[in-house]
């Protein structure tokens, strides 16, 4: 094996250090987490449950499921084309184009779902030209699917642009040299290399577009049963003192991600010789 | 390889593979209409009375002292996230406990969270009500309503950003340069400072760049917790919304541009310094 | 690179059909069949008012017209909400906090500036007033709006700035002031003390609820009347009650059409039909549960053990909401001047 093995902490400084990275993550991490799972059932599951069963409740589910149902896929062709050109050729300005990409990371959400209004609105660029031909964007679903859109652009770009540079373009580069085509290279020998990371970075950005509150929250509308999406809808029963509904409904996203993640993590430790084996190639 | 004349004149090094006219044409093409488009109409906005206007906009002292604390604390947190990052990382990638994979997978959490259920999440915990926030409440220290509340929510919004940029360098990293430099009677500091840390900064270098820009523009999760008084914990994204709430999207608009200039030259700055890193690094 | 070229167009093409395709499937639009769909867009503190007497409008509705009729709610900031009708979000009618957030939406020629007029009490059916929330027993004895300004009391309310129930505060605050010897010079000094006391900003009214109710911060809390009465009732009636300082200032919520979009939509009739029976009995007792001061006399009576008789300031006395406005909260205003670096 090329690569280390995790092995049990063998001296009191190691376990001195495994007890510091651990307590960390928890006071970071899993404490707010409990916060939301115990706020949720304060009352008892029945009182989180129902919270969930309300029409509005179900209506966001859906709309949240449809959005990220949409941005995921395209974020992934995207990530995919982006780390190609990156990772494989070499060009002029590649710096500038690797932070064209993370840019996103760094624009407030309040940024992110504004510029869909400067575009879109009624006062917008585009605004008079849309309200002649009846075509609604923002304030709709449109206008959700480019704010989430734009806010998870650059999570499956950024899981498989380190990956693929330090894998290098050498199996590639054979392959097309003995004959196979560019889609065959790209699918027989590209794809089983990355897939774990595609896998990553598809859920990331899943999580992500289920989760965006502040862009989505510029360009929805607040419609109940409409325009409401799920972070939307906490919003709403937050709002509305219903403290319960809020973190349950917050726990059902944070649910949802765990047990992507979780099974992906599981999937991934299952099969790291596999893993690694075809990356020692 | 080309040699050096060609690699002048063409602006890309010839290869055979192929496929980089149309990755290269869709990337770009995405990128102008989720990203440039929709941002040049951001940064058409705040012109309408001249520089003068956009001048006007950013020079008054609120918004300095409001660009202060969110640059100041975000490049803290950023700091904290990656010492605390890389522990976390290490301890990962490279002991086995009971629970590994659990908290590999929390680690992404807040990715997940909506930002604004982690605000209130975060208020609740370290307001001198909640669990935290109680215990430091008799020695003096508060948290919620304070900077200090800031860093914490940017602290939580950024650690994964560092911990899974450096995980997969760690989890490649060469077993045998370090087993080699154990061998050789190296002390555990010179590993650190002459195999380890070398190897990773590159993508602490990434990790850190990521979770500060992700830190500067947070919104939803900080506002709660934040306090919100004007030249003490007041953050830029949340006077865009004072502009907005007032109808001037010409001001608010000057503010995201401003933000969004000095976010990208900081990443500008940083994916130059890391191609180069990884330039020098890679085999010839 | 000939054929990759072509294999570009290809991509190009396919998305942008995409994205056309998105663009083609918003969810509103005109509603389908029979059900007629009316949006009233509103802020905050209304979500109870307007669940209730969206049910029993759509009940009368329908037994007087025939029609099915479904009203969507949206709610969150007034000015939030009124930036977006302005910028296309298809509201047949705006229920805000402040006439200012709607004059902005006419002065964009959406609804016509007579406005006010069409509807009585300046197209206000219900009003409501600042009081005080403090803390079971009232621990610092806190009565008048003097009282906010001894030392060690922390007075929680929301950013003018950011929230139009906060400049209610605020105005009040100042009338208050206004009053007392020294005029303007005094409740501009009283104001900046007022604000000294304020240890959290929240955006909204309801975080400045959640902040003094649930987070323990704070010894009073300035809220709409019917804010104060609800936060009581869903928060625990043993942790928190109302105090009613010696005057205060007339709330005005008012309530438009949206001309451009119901003549568009077609849906004048309903929308006016709408917010005229906001002015009719059944509905002003509605209003009267929901903690809002009712307009109708009769109702009023009915009600008057729950709405204590004070000093109402109007908003006129500062002239107006678009001087208000101007004086006190826009940049560089009197609350400005408040935060002037420290």
């Amino acid at each position: 094996m090329r690569t280390l093995t995790a092995k049990r902490p063998a001296s009191v400084g190691a376990y001195l250090l495994v007890a510091a990275g651990l307590s960390w993550l928890a006071l970071v991490i899993l404490l707010p987490l409990a916060a939301v799972f115990i706020q949720a059932l304060a009352k008892g599951s029945e009182a989180a449950l129902s919270a969930l069963k309300e029409p509005d409740a179900i209506s966001a589910v859906k709309l949240t499921l449809l959005v990220a149902a949409i941005c995921v896929p395209l974020n992934a062709v995207f990530g995919l084309a982006a780390a190609w050109s990156v990772a494989k050729f070499d060009f002029k300005g590649k710096g500038l184009f690797l932070t064209l990409i993370d840019l996103p990371f760094s624009i407030s959400p309040v940024v992110s779902g504004l510029v869909w209004v400067l575009l879109f609105g009624a006062n917008g660029w585009f605004g008079s030209f849309l309200e002649h031909n009846h075509i609604k964007i923002v304030f709709a679903l449109p206008g959700l699917v480019l704010a989430t859109l734009l806010v998870t652009l650059p999570f499956t770009a950024r899981e498989l642009i380190p990956l693929m540079q330090d894998q290098g373009s050498d199996e590639e580069t054979a392959a097309v040299t003995l004959g196979a085509g560019g889609w065959t290279t790209f699918f027989s020998v590209t794809l089983p290399n990355v897939k774990w990371a595609l896998l990553y970075g598809v859920l990331l950005s899943n999580a992500r577009a289920m989760g965006e509150f502040g862009a989505v929250s510029v360009v929805s509308g607040h419609i109940r049963g409409l325009t409401n999406t799920l972070p939307l809808h906490v919003e709403v029963l937050y709002n509305e003192y219903d403290f319960v509904g809020a973190f349950a409904t917050a726990s059902l996203l944070a649910g949802l991600a765990l047990i992507t993640l979780i099974l992906k993590t599981g999937l991934e430790w299952r099969y790291a010789g596999e893993l690694s084996a075809s990356r020692r190639h | 390889m080309a040699d050096a004349k060609t690699r002048r004149r063409r602006w890309r090094e010839p290869s055979v593979l192929p496929g980089f006219g149309p990755a290269f044409g869709f990337t770009l093409f995405y990128l102008c209409l989720i990203v440039l488009i929709p941002l040049a109409a951001l940064i058409a906005r705040p012109w309408e009375h001249g520089f003068g206007g956009f001048w006007h906009a950013v020079s008054n002292p609120r918004v300095l002292a409001a660009l202060k604390v969110s640059f100041g604390v975000s490049l803290l947190a950023a700091a904290a996230n990656v010492v605390t990052g890389l522990i976390v990382t290490w301890v990962l990638v490279r002991y086995d406990f009971p629970g590994r994979r659990l908290a590999d997978a929390i680690v992404d959490l807040p990715f997940a969270l909506p930002t604004a259920v982690a605000g209130i999440a975060l208020t609740a915990i370290y307001a001198p009500t909640g669990w935290v926030g109680g215990l430091l409440a008799p020695l003096g220290i508060k948290v919620a309503y304070t900077p200090v509340g800031i860093w914490i929510a940017m602290v939580f919004v950024g650690l994964p950003f560092v911990v899974r940029s450096v995980q997969p360098v760690l989890q490649d990293f060469d077993a045998e340069v370090e087993e080699a430099a154990l061998t050789l009677g190296a002390s555990s500091a010179q590993r650190w400072r002459g195999v380890i840390l070398p190897a990773l900064l590159p993508a602490l270098l990434t990790g850190f760049t990521l979770a500060f820009a992700r830190a500067v523009g947070e919104y939803g999760s900080v506002i709660f917790i934040a306090g919100n008084m004007p030249f003490k914990s007041e953050i830029a994204p949340l006077l865009i919304i004072t502009k907005l709430e007032q109808f001037d999207y010409a001001g608010a608009a000057a503010i995201g541009v401003l933000m969004l200039a000095m976010s990208f030259v900081a990443l500008l700055a940083i994916n130059a310094i890391q191609l180069f890193l990884v330039r020098r690094g890679a085999p010839a | 690179m000939v054929g990759s070229i072509s294999r570009r167009g290809f991509t190009l093409g396919a998305s942008g059909a995409g994205l056309a395709m998105l663009a083609g499937c918003a969810p509103q639009g005109p509603a389908k069949g029979d059900v007629q769909a009316l949006l009233n867009v509103s802020y905050d503190p209304t979500r109870e008012l307007y669940k209730a007497f969206d049910a029993e409008f759509s009940k009368r509705w329908k037994a007087s017209s025939g029609k099915e009729l479904k009203v969507n709610q949206s709610h969150g900031g007034s000015g939030k909400q009124a930036r977006a009708v302005i910028d296309g979000l298809a509201a047949d009618v705006v229920t805000l906090a402040l006439a200012y957030d709607i004059d902005q939406i006419a002065s964009k020629g959406l609804i016509k500036p007579d406005w006010q007029s069409r509807l009585p009490n300046n197209s206000t059916p219900f009003t409501s007033t600042i009081v005080f929330l403090v803390r079971k027993g009232n621990p610092k004895g806190i009565k008048d709006w003097s009282d906010l300004v001894k030392p060690g009391v922390q007075v929680i309310t929301p950013n003018p700035k950011t929230s139009g129930g906060a400049r209610w505060n605020y105005l009040a605050a100042w009338a208050f002031a206004q009053k007392l010897p020294g005029g303007e010079a005094t409740a501009r000094s009283f104001v900046q003390q007022l604000y000294k006391h304020v240890p959290v900003l929240d955006t909204g009214a309801r975080g400045a609820t959640t902040t003094f109710v649930q987070r323990e911060i704070g010894d009073v809390l300035l809220a709409w009347e019917n804010e104060a009465l609800l936060s009581i009732k869903e928060l625990g009636p043993g942790k928190v009650e109302t105090v009613i300082p010696s005057s205060s200032i007339l709330a005005e919520p008012p309530v438009a059409v949206v001309d451009r979009v119901v003549d568009k939509q077609g849906s004048r009739a309903v929308a006016e039909a709408y917010l005229k029976a906001l002015y009719e009995d059944w509905a002003q007792e509605i209003a009267a549960q929901n903690g809002y001061r009712p307009t109708s006399a009769a109702v009023a009576a009915k009600y008057a053990s729950q709405f204590p008789k004070l000093n109402l300031a109007t908003i006129a006395d500062f002239g107006g909401w678009a001087k208000a406005q101007k004086a006190h909260f826009a940049d560089g205003g009197v609350f400005d001047q408040i935060y002037k670096g420290s």
